[in-house]
């Protein structure tokens, strides 16, 4: 594989720009996300973090007034071209707050696929037990699939969330604050398992928190917003290269708590 | 692929459809009324009490007096133990959840309940039995704004709690916290800065009770003429419309009678349109 | 000193006056079911409640009461109503809720609401000039265009205000996130509203649909108007089972409104008994939507 292709694989922006009605959230964003790899997103709050993370996937567009400029790619091609529903079953997305439907845990992770048309019954069991297994939650429902995913707690929602997301193949999983809404002990489990999922998916992750970012990334980049409320990346690198020697002094002042 | 976006098409168009042919509805029946009710409409339909007669000759003065007299009477009726009921739920309740006060609370809220489902067959048939028989009130205005007022008492608890829950709670913290009681507080500062909800509330009342046949056909009686009390009896001009079409065939007629109706509806809630737009307006 | 006491009055007397007026529904609930019951009692004792809703048989002239007919009535412009209407409605709600442009939906909405301003005998006239000479086009023995079907249409459109807008509200109310959630997965939006919209907002559906119900069934004017009125148990009047509602019938509502007014005695006892029945049932109809209420929480 030469070098052209590895930068085609995974996702890229380049001079990407967006803007709700007439004000500039992000501002010509260049970015090259490593493939199989976690790449945290941090920044004072505002600075457009969570709208670069849904620009992977399109679902700004379901916001009115919302255009852009520049481009997203993913594997090379441009997602403005790409047909939205194909592209979201590329582009998996694990929200802030967990949101499993008010359907059963089975329901929930085989939603997905009986879309993508999965329609034989034992064929969607295998995918479910699959994917609760990678989710790291099979052994806490596997007796009892049927009850609703409403009633599993914060931190297993949220793994039934990530189950429901890989249940669809995804290459790419995007996680919006996954952890936010979480007691610690289940943030650790969800961090334990990116680190396990990281192996098959590249994984991009936006979070307020920095020894979260700290810890289970391995690049990071840093957003700011400039004079005009516009965000702008600031600094990417590796996780140990932003948090040890950043290079821009305003990355430093953010790490080391000096404001945000 | 394909498959699933034609599938969205074809279901899409159906809900099109859908839309468009509520609109049509709505367009046609208000238009076929006003299409063939307008022509009969002139001053004197206005200023003339209907003749009785086999063609419902004359216009329909009285019946306007007599559906003025009887939103009035009725609205005096139901206002002050709505409203009071509202007050008690939104402001006074709270506190009393467990208490003996609290189970009369549930009470009195199943009761609201229970009465917003009964038909309006029931409240005519009750006044009938309470007010026009057994009280001896005749058929009168008297009686049929009594009935009346039990349809709209749990319309007005409705919209006025809603109105009163959306003051915001700093009004009432503000009072409070100046030495000013409860009751102090709900009067002086609540209720007036809910008043144009509970006006929007008052005005559908007062629709409905326009707009109310039923009730009014087994308690008014049907008398044509002006009434002079609240002992008299008549005919308000929803009963107008439903006395010219059954017992006169006099569909022109009728149809002039239900476009003032109709006309007076949409004015209607344009009005309330216009007070809730200004009340979100200003919220926002 | 004396203000102060004069102020904790006031207070104490506003906050029992207050209690009282929020009990005044529960007295007037009572009084209507002891004035109603206590007047249809001679009725149910002398015919008995069984005889009375089992026999079809309405002559008040020779002493027969049996209500069938009119329960039968009923139930099957109810039903009409509910078949043509209800799917309307609700392709309404998802249109508006889901699919049209707030622009469009903006227009929409206050023409569907302006339909529940409507005067019900608005719509029976409506009926009576519009709908019936259409019905009476269809050939078949006995059709004079007054029976259920006319009356099914002008119900249809009378409770499509209420279960369009509370189906709608039903739908809007459904989390952001399910709907985020699903789209991410590549849904489309119409397996989006589907799959997860209107599963979960089936309880504000279902309740939207009972209420409709409870409505029809308490319609009266309108009823009367364009039905028919003749108290016989709707039949079909040719080989085809759907003429059926091509049949005069008489509703309980307009059983009660049409006799009322110069009925004595048992007979007039017997129309208070068809009003006890229809209580009951708008009853039943309303718990049975509450209870489905909470079953579809769960």
């Amino acid at each position: 594989m030469n070098k052209l292709e590895t930068e085609a694989k995974g996702m890229s922006t380049q001079n990407y720009s967006l803007f709700y009605g007439g004000f500039k959230a992000l501002n010509r964003i260049s970015i090259q996300i490593p493939s199989n790899r976690i790449t945290a997103f941090i920044g004072p709050s505002g600075c457009g973090k969570s709208s670069f993370l849904r620009s992977f996937n399109r679902m700004n567009d379901l916001i009115p007034g919302v255009t852009t400029e520049g481009k997203v790619c993913i594997d090379g091609r441009n997602v403005a071209d790409e047909d939205v529903v194909q592209l979201r079953k590329k582009v998996g997305m694990v929200f802030q707050r967990p949101n499993p439907f008010p359907k059963s845990v089975f329901e929930n992770v085989a939603y997905g696929p009986k879309l993508h048309g999965v329609k034989n019954r034992s064929d969607l069991a295998v995918v479910v037990e699959k994917s609760l297994k990678r989710a790291a939650l099979w052994n806490e429902v596997k007796d009892d699939l049927h009850k609703s995913g409403m009633s599993l707690s914060g931190g297993q929602q949220q793994r039934l969330c990530i189950a429901r997301a890989i249940a669809v193949e995804p290459e790419v999983i995007l996680m919006d604050e996954p952890a936010s809404a979480l007691d610690p002990v289940a943030t650790l489990k969800i961090e334990e398992l990116m680190n396990e999922l990281k192996a098959n998916y590249t994984i991009a992750i936006v979070t307020h928190n920095m020894q979260q970012a700290a810890r289970v990334s391995d690049y990071t980049a840093f957003m700011l917003t400039d004079e005009n409320r516009a965000g702008n990346l600031i600094e990417f690198g590796t996780t140990k290269q932003i948090f040890t020697t950043p290079s821009d002094t305003r990355t430093e002042d953010y790490i080391t708590g000096r404001f945000g | 692929m394909n498959r699933r976006k034609l599938s969205q098409n074809a279901a899409f168009s159906l809900f099109w459809a859908a839309g468009i042919m509520s609109v049509l509805i709505m367009a046609v029946v208000v238009g076929y009324v006003l299409v063939k009710g307008l022509p009969g409409i002139s001053f004197d339909f206005f200023t003339t009490s209907p003749r009785g007669g086999l063609s419902g000759e004359g216009g329909i003065y009285s019946t306007i007096v007599t559906t003025f007299y009887l939103v009035v009477v009725t609205l005096a009726f139901a206002i002050p133990p709505g409203v009071g009921a509202a007050v008690y739920f939104s402001e006074y309740s709270g506190s009393t959840v467990g208490s003996l006060t609290g189970k009369l609370v549930d009470l009195a809220r199943f009761g609201v309940d229970t009465l917003a489902g009964v038909p309006s067959i029931v409240f005519g048939l009750f006044g009938y039995a309470v007010f026009v028989t057994a009280m001896d009130l005749g058929f009168s205005i008297l009686s049929a704004s009594m009935a009346g007022a039990c349809l709209i008492i749990p319309v007005i608890i409705r919209t006025t709690e809603d109105a009163l829950k959306s003051v915001p709670s700093g009004y009432r913290e503000g009072s409070l916290a100046l030495g000013a009681n409860r009751w102090e507080t709900t009067w002086k500062v609540v209720l007036p800065a809910a008043f144009r909800g509970i006006s929007t509330g008052i005005l559908l009342s007062a629709g409905r009770i326009v707009s109310e046949t039923a009730i009014f056909f087994v308690t008014l009686g049907g008398s044509y003429r002006v009434p002079h009390s609240l002992m008299s009896g008549g005919r308000t001009m929803a009963l107008h419309v439903y006395y010219l079409a059954m017992e006169t065939r006099a569909f022109d007629r009728a149809m002039s009678t239900a476009a003032v109706l109709v006309g007076l509806v949409v004015v209607m809630n344009l009005g309330i349109n216009t007070i809730t737009g200004r009340i979100t307006g200003k919220q926002r | 000193m004396t203000f102060g006491t004069k102020r904790a009055g006031t207070q104490k007397i506003m906050r029992t006056v207050l209690l009282v007026s929020a009990l005044t529904s529960v007295l007037i609930v009572v009084l209507i079911f002891v004035f109603t019951v206590g007047r249809a009692a001679p009725a149910f004792h002398e015919i008995g409640i069984w005889k009375m809703v089992s026999d079809t048989t309405w002559r008040p002239g020779s002493g027969e009461f049996g209500i069938l007919a009119m329960i039968a009535g009923s139930g099957i412009v109810t039903l009409g109503a509910v078949l043509l209407g209800v799917p309307l409605a609700l392709g309404s709600a998802v249109f508006l809720a889901e699919i049209a442009p707030e622009w469009i939906a903006g227009a929409v909405r206050p023409s569907i609401e302006l339909l529940a301003g409507i005067p019900s005998v608005v719509y029976g006239l409506f009926g009576m000039a519009v709908i019936v000479p259409v019905v009476r086009t269809i050939p078949a023995p006995g059709n004079a265009g007054y029976g259920v079907l006319s009356a099914s249409v002008v119900l249809a459109v009378m409770i499509l205000p209420t279960v369009t807008s509370i189906s709608e509200l039903a739908i809007r109310s459904v989390p952001a996130e399910y709907r985020e959630g699903s789209l991410a997965l590549g849904a489309t939006k119409w397996e989006t509203v589907r799959r997860v919209l209107i599963p979960a907002a089936k309880p504000g559906i279902v309740s939207a649909v009972i209420l409709g119900l409870g409505r029809a069934l308490g319609e009266t004017v309108a009823m009367i108007m364009v039905i028919g009125n003749s108290a016989i148990l709707p039949a079909a009047s040719t080989g085809n089972p759907l003429s059926i509602f091509l049949s005069r019938a008489r509703t309980l509502t307009g059983n009660i409104a049409v006799e009322i007014s110069y009925a004595t005695g048992v007979h007039e006892s017997a129309l208070f008994a068809t009003g006890v029945v229809l209580f009951v049932l708008i009853m039943l109809i309303n718990s049975l939507a509450a209870l489905l209420l909470k079953k579809g929480v769960r």
